[in-house]
């Protein structure tokens, strides 16, 4: 019995989420009083092992099948190892990747499956808590199974640190070429252009909270009044009012500017992911609710429409 | 060729909202209804696939009350040709519909449409789970491709190419064969508006009710080992000073602020 924890890679590197789903996995194995196994599946497993080789991991399994993650052989081998390890939880970042193998996994080993946990409770029963309508709620979700899978949310447990002793092992395990039925041919980078975001000491960003597309200009006013970068969050990209290198987020670009203006912006846990580490935050929005405000160091509870001109005009 | 998706009507909470008592949700007087942004893309790819070729039948299915009619209505007037929502007094009963369940009806559905493509959202807005697609899939033994955000349907040689947008900027061009089950992201696609005429015709077609036994089902379905137990409004992690006054006097102790950081001169 173990927890089974899953490592996540991309192109040659070990993706951070890794060294989380360690911490958040020993967490649960010392809750459970039971082990930590991580695997790292395809590509230069032996190096990825050494690296991921962090305190609090029991032992390593280093399944070398393809390169790149595949669905299809990812849910093989977890099926696999699972067999072996009969673990009491599999464990699973809720990465883009998570989205594309942890249900079927679940799926497959007639698991439970809860997803994007912020929190677990390990008291007589089993708690994982997640967020609902858009961060505004949490929830508790009882496991009254003695088994289950679980994703968890990306940057909420701290990065696993510190040389670890774990045994690591190279296990064969046979794929089933039939029932592999996705080819990834390739990689594409998008978002460039003339403009770099992450290269801006003051962004004012603006998101959904600006209604039209005719409305985007009274924030070009204020960025130009200020002499800041325009940036906004992945509604107003995906309607085509801005280009794609001007979206914060997850899908987007990670951001570090001296001050991040949030207007009209919500503050869900993708967009947050790309300017947490932004030095002062400001959030202008009518939501007192809004998650923004957990994070911003200034805010204003009021309408954009109102508060924005007046700002414009004091630097013009 | 017939395109399966599903849709779900999901609520977003007003800006001051209470948790109603005795249940654990928001009190629906502070929920809004709408069809699931995830979904209108799903929506809008299957209909423009229908209108690329001839002989799509793009078909909706949904798990939800009656409620929920008015929305899956919005799909039929964008180009949906038919609906099908599951609900009886099983579900209605069922305060948490876990993934698996989820994917149980409708894998039913699926054995009853026989669809060559599946297309969801990546999330529902409101619980976000991020699941059903894929799970569906496993159990439906068909392929699939999560966070989609680019398809090229290849029906000659069984074939979808789909761009997965992983973090960062970064997307992953996969190949996966047909039969398949999609999961779209937003920006796929341009959704268009319903036209009058369209939800005029939306009026006249059909939203097929189903209940658990129609689909062989029962109760057993919906059991889960997982519950919801508490719903709560998370303490405040804030800390943040909040200007207070008219938007003037607002404005003007943000621009003083921006002043005292020398933010005009950077
Ligand atoms: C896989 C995946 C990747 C994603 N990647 C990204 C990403 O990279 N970047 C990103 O941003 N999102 C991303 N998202 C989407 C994310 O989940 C949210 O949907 C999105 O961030 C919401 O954008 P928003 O805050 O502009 O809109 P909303 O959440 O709709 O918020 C609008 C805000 O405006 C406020 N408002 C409304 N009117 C006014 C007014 N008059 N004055 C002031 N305030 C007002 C409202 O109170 C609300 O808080 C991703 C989602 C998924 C599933
Ligand atoms: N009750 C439901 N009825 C129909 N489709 C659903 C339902 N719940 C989820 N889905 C579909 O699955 C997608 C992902 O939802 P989820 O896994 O709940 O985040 C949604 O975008 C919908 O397309």
């Amino acid at each position: 019995m173990t927890v089974l924890a899953l490592a996540e890679h991309r192109r040659g590197n070990i993706r951070p989420v890794s060294y989380e789903t360690v911490t958040a996995g020993r967490g649960l194995a010392d809750a459970l009083d039971t082990e930590l196994h991580l695997a790292v599946i395809g590509g230069e497993v032996s190096e990825f092992a050494e690296d991921l080789n962090r305190d609090g991991v029991d032992t390593i399994h280093a399944v070398a099948a393809g390169e790149e993650f595949n669905h299809d052989i990812y849910t093989q081998v977890i099926e696999s190892l699972a067999t072996d390890l009969d673990p009491r939880v599999v464990l699973m970042p809720n990465s883009v990747n998570g989205l594309d193998y942890a249900p079927a996994v679940a799926s497959r080993l007639s698991l439970p499956l809860i997803t994007d946990v912020v929190g677990f409770d390990a008291g007589d029963t089993m708690t994982a808590i997640r967020e609902m309508y858009g961060s505004k709620v949490e929830t508790t979700i009882e496991i009254d199974a003695d088994r289950f899978c679980v994703t968890i949310r990306p940057n909420e447990w701290p990065a696993a640190e510190g040389a670890g002793d774990a045994e690591i092992e190279e296990p064969d395990v046979e794929v089933d070429e039939s029932r592999v039925g996705s080819t990834v041919t390739g990689f594409e980078e998008v978002g460039g252009g003339d403009v770099d975001i992450s290269d801006a000491d003051v962004l004012v960003s603006v998101g959904r909270g600006i209604e039209e597309e005719e409305n985007i200009e009274l924030i070009e006013e204020l960025a130009d009044a200020l002499g800041a970068t325009l940036s906004s969050s992945r509604p107003i990209v995906d309607a085509g009012w801005l280009p794609k290198n001007r979206q914060v987020g997850q899908s987007g670009k990670v951001v570090t500017p001296d001050i991040y203006l949030a207007i009209g912006i919500s503050g869900a846990v993708q967009h947050v992911a790309g300017m947490k580490g932004a030095d002062t935050i400001v959030a202008i929005n009518t939501d007192p609710n809004a998650p923004i405000f957990d994070l911003a160091d200034y805010g204003i509870v009021d309408d954009l429409f109102e508060v924005v001109p007046e700002l414009t005009a004091q630097f013009s | 060729m017939k395109v399966l998706v599903t849709v779900k009507e999901v609520a977003e909470a007003a800006d001051d909202f209470e948790l109603a008592e005795g249940a654990l949700d928001i009190d629906e007087r502070y929920l809004e209804y709408d069809l699931n942004e995830w979904d209108e893309y799903a929506v809008e790819e299957g209909v423009e696939i229908a209108e690329e070729s001839e002989d799509v039948e793009v078909v909706s299915v949904t798990i939800g009350p009656e409620r929920s009619e008015e929305t899956i209505r919005m799909a039929l007037a964008k180009g949906v040709d038919r609906a099908i929502r599951v609900w009886d007094d099983t579900l209605e009963g069922t305060a948490f519909l876990d993934v698996e369940a989820r994917a149980s009806i409708l894998e039913a559905v699926v054995a009853e449409e026989e669809p060559d493509l599946v297309l969801t959202g990546v999330q529902a807005a409101d619980d976000g789970f991020g699941a059903t697609g894929v799970a569906l899939a496993d159990a439906i033994d068909f392929e699939w491709a999560a966070v989609v955000n680019d398809l090229d349907l290849d029906t000659g040689d069984g074939t979808a190419h789909v761009h997965r947008e992983l973090e960062g900027g970064v997307e992953e061009l996969t190949d996966v064969s047909l039969p398949v089950v999609l999961s779209i992201q937003t920006g796929i696609n341009e959704p268009r508006y319903a036209s009058l005429r369209g939800i005029r015709q939306a009026q006249s077609k059909e939203i097929a009710p189903y209940g658990l036994d129609d689909l062989g089902l029962d109760a057993e379905t919906t059991e889960s080992t997982l519950s919801l137990t508490s719903m709560y409004e998370p303490e405040t992690e804030s800390d943040a000073t909040v200007f207070e006054g008219s938007p003037e006097e607002e404005a003007d102790q943000l621009a003083e602020l921006f002043g005292e950081m020398g933010v005009v001169e950077g």
